[in-house]
């Protein structure tokens, strides 16, 4: 079990310099296994620097977090055993690609985990296979790759070590529009296929509208709202005073609203915009 | 970890060192070297001391930002002392006793040496821009053009690869995470694994510093480059009166020094 | 209206490639108009953008910029001075350590007069908004900010034409919003010829013309109303239309608006 469990977390950069800064501050949350998440929050909401608490690359200035029961930065050991349980896959991953195969970076987490050679190429063959990345590929080297199959070699790498969390910092940046949508499916698919928590840190509200089931909203380093997307969505106007975008249909339905259309519900996918309108439709021909 | 480096920073300022024309500067540090290596008595030693100290307290740099990017050389320092105090022949401290008065005066000396190189040094990159740094010797080695050497391209060069230290130091830190989140371990190991370790962290970072310059050619090439010649500067460097103030006091100083010398003092 | 840039007939093959990156594109752009490029990664987007200032030159056919052929050695510097180029990585194309420094850089290629860089580096800051930041080092910029500067630098060479090659993929939406924004008066109040490249459709709804690419040819041009309403089109290249545009579509009205005020509007008098 991977339960996340923050308490009262608070991080402090250059603690006694004159660039001192409070990244984040007295954060309290669970997030139980299996749940899927989307941090959301503008640059320097302090979202990143909460991820990296996640798996203990960054210690906590005060408070603590336990990851299955355990405190991760109780020890040298425990704060490299979580990084197992743990997976972060940070913002542009094809940039730390580094081996003279696809095979090999893959196989470099599993590799670090101390497994056997039987054992590390059924983890990379089942990490491939959840993004994508065909075996003719293995032998290739990642630097051939095009941009999208780097990224997913990158997500496999991570994967690889079968984490019971896996947190992605904007997995889908500077992609086409199909390749986020393959991304995303991919992150999907791993989820459905293990069971696995996911955190996803986005911009992007229409991702996180579509696939999450609980919004975390970070500003200025606090936690400013946390509920599931109906929750979220349905007070647009405090996303918007946070700095944030509403997703375009939720934009649209609340100028629909404004013009008199009474819609039902709370409305941030394209799908439940069209069956709120449809409805409205029906409701006036009767 | 890494954002700590001040070695080759430059502190913004006003004071009249801030305001000086970097050739001045680049020439006044050169004298200055010079006069360093011709102290030899401990009156010289105190000359080159108190302008050094002098000039720190003109430039509004703290001695603290100084011993700050000393550390790094921290060990060749001790070493340096360690060899002199150890092996130099002469007058024993004590009956039977290795260290002699000689090397304690040899040591003390080269530490002086060391460290008022590295602050002489460190006062000009402290206070002038990279920038303005590698145009004062573009202008300063101007005449090797001359003989075919490419001063152009080269202050280029070096001004680029300052205008990309914190770009990559940035990149090196985000590397690192991203490597530390696969369980990759930098810290323990004998020195061979730990340099294997490293692999992870260069080959990126070697394999992002081509396509950065790849990216950075073709750039340059749309912003109408196309060599040395025909370029004009919008910061033309003007020798002012106080510059050349400071290059006689700079020329008195090593007079001084080589007088002290020639007294033995 | 002439046209400041002009494509006839242009093939290019990357040479280690087999497969054409621009296949057959004819196309003028007339000055002071804000064009978008849209497309998919490998449509021919880049390659497209890279051949208005000479970075690439054509395999097949010919490319003009203010009638100069861009494939004769002699033309490549006046083409650069009057096409300036923006990239993606914010970082990969600042040059030096002081913003005001970096944006001179160009008009010093140049070998304009120093008061008169002066002026031109004073002007460009002030029209990108970054006015108060010249003295900043670039690396402690904000990404929106870095390509703001990098806007600046092109913007002091007078040129007349931008050509911006998905220059707000790396940023977050609070650059990018600032980006678009700079560009977008640019063109209106500076009379600058804009060409935009990207893969957001949302940032071409405020353009004049909006080019489709797909597989190296061109697969709509129009206005951005035009080329949205083609939903099946935009569906099969297997690009989004705005919301707007959808929910119109869907509900089998005209898709002849992109705001949402206008769209909620049309829906609100159907409905009555």
């Amino acid at each position: 079990m991977s339960e996340i469990i923050v308490e009262s977390l608070s991080h402090v950069y250059s603690v006694g310099t004159p660039f001192q800064k409070t990244a984040i501050e007295n954060i309290s949350l669970r997030i139980p296994q299996g749940q899927f998440v989307g941090l959301l929050g503008h640059t320097g909401s302090g979202k990143s620097t909460f991820v990296q608490h996640l798996n203990a690359l960054l210690a906590p200035t005060s408070g603590k977090v336990l990851v299955g029961g355990t405190d991760i930065n109780r020890d040298k050991k425990a704060r490299r055993d979580v990084k197992w349980q743990v997976g972060l896959v940070f913002q542009y991953p094809e940039y730390q690609l580094f081996e003279e195969t696809v095979f090999a970076d893959i196989a470099f987490g599993p590799k670090n985990m101390g497994l056997k050679k039987e054992e590390i190429e059924e983890r990379v063959r089942e990490a491939a296979g959840f993004v994508g990345v065909e075996e003719d590929l293995f032998q290739r080297s990642p630097l051939e790759l095009s941009g999208g199959q780097k990224r997913r070699v990158a997500i496999a790498g991570v994967i690889a070590m079968r984490p019971g969390v896996l947190i992605l910092d904007e997995p889908t940046a500077g992609l086409d529009p199909a390749g986020c949508r393959q991304i995303m499916d991919n992150i999907r698919q791993y989820r459905a296929g293990t069971g696995a928590t996911v955190i996803i840190v986005s911009h992007n509200m229409d991702d996180a509208a579509r696939l999450t089931e609980r919004l975390i909203v970070f500003d200025h380093g606090h936690v400013a709202m946390d509920g599931s997307p109906e929750e979220i969505f349905s007070q647009p106007e405090k996303l918007i005073s946070i700095g944030l975008a509403v997703p375009q249909s939720t934009a649209l339905a609340m100028a629909l609203r404004e013009k008199g259309l009474d819609l039902d519900g709370a409305v941030f996918t394209h799908e439940q915009l069209i069956a709120a309108v449809r409805k409205l439709k029906e409701v006036g021909a009767c | 970890m890494l954002k700590d480096i001040t070695l080759g920073q430059f502190f913004p300022g006003d004071t009249i060192v801030h305001r000086l024309d970097p050739r001045t500067k680049l020439l006044a540090v050169l004298l200055y070297i010079v006069a360093l290596f011709q102290a030899k008595g401990w009156v010289g030693y105190g000359l080159v001391l108190l302008v050094t100290a002098l000039c720190m307290a003109m430039s509004h740099i703290s001695p603290k930002n100084i011993f700050k990017g000393m550390k790094p050389m921290l060990f060749i320092i001790v070493l340096t002392a360690l060899l002199n105090i150890f092996y130099t022949a002469g007058t024993p401290i004590l009956p039977g006793w290795i260290v002699t008065w000689e090397g304690i005066d040899r040591a003390v000396k080269m530490i002086l040496r060391i460290v008022l190189l590295i602050t002489g040094t460190f006062l000009l990159t402290y206070t002038t821009s990279p920038m303005a740094l590698t145009d004062g010797m573009e202008v300063l080695l101007g005449p090797m053009k001359k003989i075919g050497v490419p001063v152009h391209e080269m202050t280029l060069m070096m001004s680029m690869a300052l205008r990309f230290i914190p770009t990559l130091i940035e990149e090196t830190d985000k590397i690192m995470s991203a490597q530390k989140a696969r369980g990759a371990d930098f810290e323990s190991g004998n020195l061979i694994q730990r340099a294997k370790a490293l692999l992870p962290i260069l080959v990126p970072l070697f394999v992002s510093s081509f396509r950065r310059a790849d990216e950075l050619a073709v750039a340059m090439e749309s912003r109408c480059y196309h060599g040395g010649s025909g370029r004009t500067r919008m910061k033309q460097l003007r020798m002012e009166r106080r510059d050349w103030i400071a290059l006689a006091l700079s020329v008195l100083f090593l007079a001084a020094v080589i007088v002290l010398r020639r007294l033995g003092l | 209206m002439n046209a400041i840039i002009r494509f006839e007939n242009v093939h290019h093959t990357y040479s280690e490639e087999a497969h054409e990156s621009l296949s057959g594109i004819d196309l003028s752009i007339e000055e002071g108009t804000f064009v978008a490029v849209l497309g998919h990664n490998g449509s021919g987007k880049s390659t497209l953008a890279k051949h208005m200032n000479a970075i690439l030159t054509p395999t097949q056919g010919k490319v003009f910029v203010s009638d100069l052929d861009t494939s004769l050695e002699e033309n490549i510097l006046e083409i650069r001075r009057t096409v300036g180029m923006v990239f993606q990585n914010p970082d990969n194309q600042i040059v030096a350590n002081v913003v005001e420094d970096d944006v001179a850089f160009a008009p010093e290629n140049l070998g304009i007069p120093s008061d008169e860089i002066r002026r031109r580096v004073d002007e460009a800051l002030r029209q990108v908004g970054m006015s108060e930041f010249k003295l900043h080092a670039p690396h402690l910029l904000s990404g929106g900010q870095k390509q703001r500067i990098a806007i600046a630098g092109v913007v002091a060479m007078e040129p007349r034409v931008i050509v911006l090659d998905e220059p707000t993929a790396m940023l977050d939406p609070q650059g990018r919003r600032e980006v678009i924004s700079t560009i977008t008066r640019l063109c209106r109040e500076k009379g600058l010829t804009v060409v935009l490249i990207t893969h957001h459709m949302e940032e071409c709804v405020g353009a004049d013309r909006l080019i489709v690419m797909s597989n190296g040819r061109i697969v709509a041009d129009g206005t951005p109303v035009e080329v949205f309403s083609q939903v099946e089109l935009m569906d099969r290249e297997g690009l989004s239309v705005p919301e707007t545009t959808r929910l119109l579509y869907e509900l089998g009205l005209p898709t002849d608006v992109l705001d949402v005020e206008s769209c909620a509007e049309e829906i609100a008098r159907a409905f009555r």
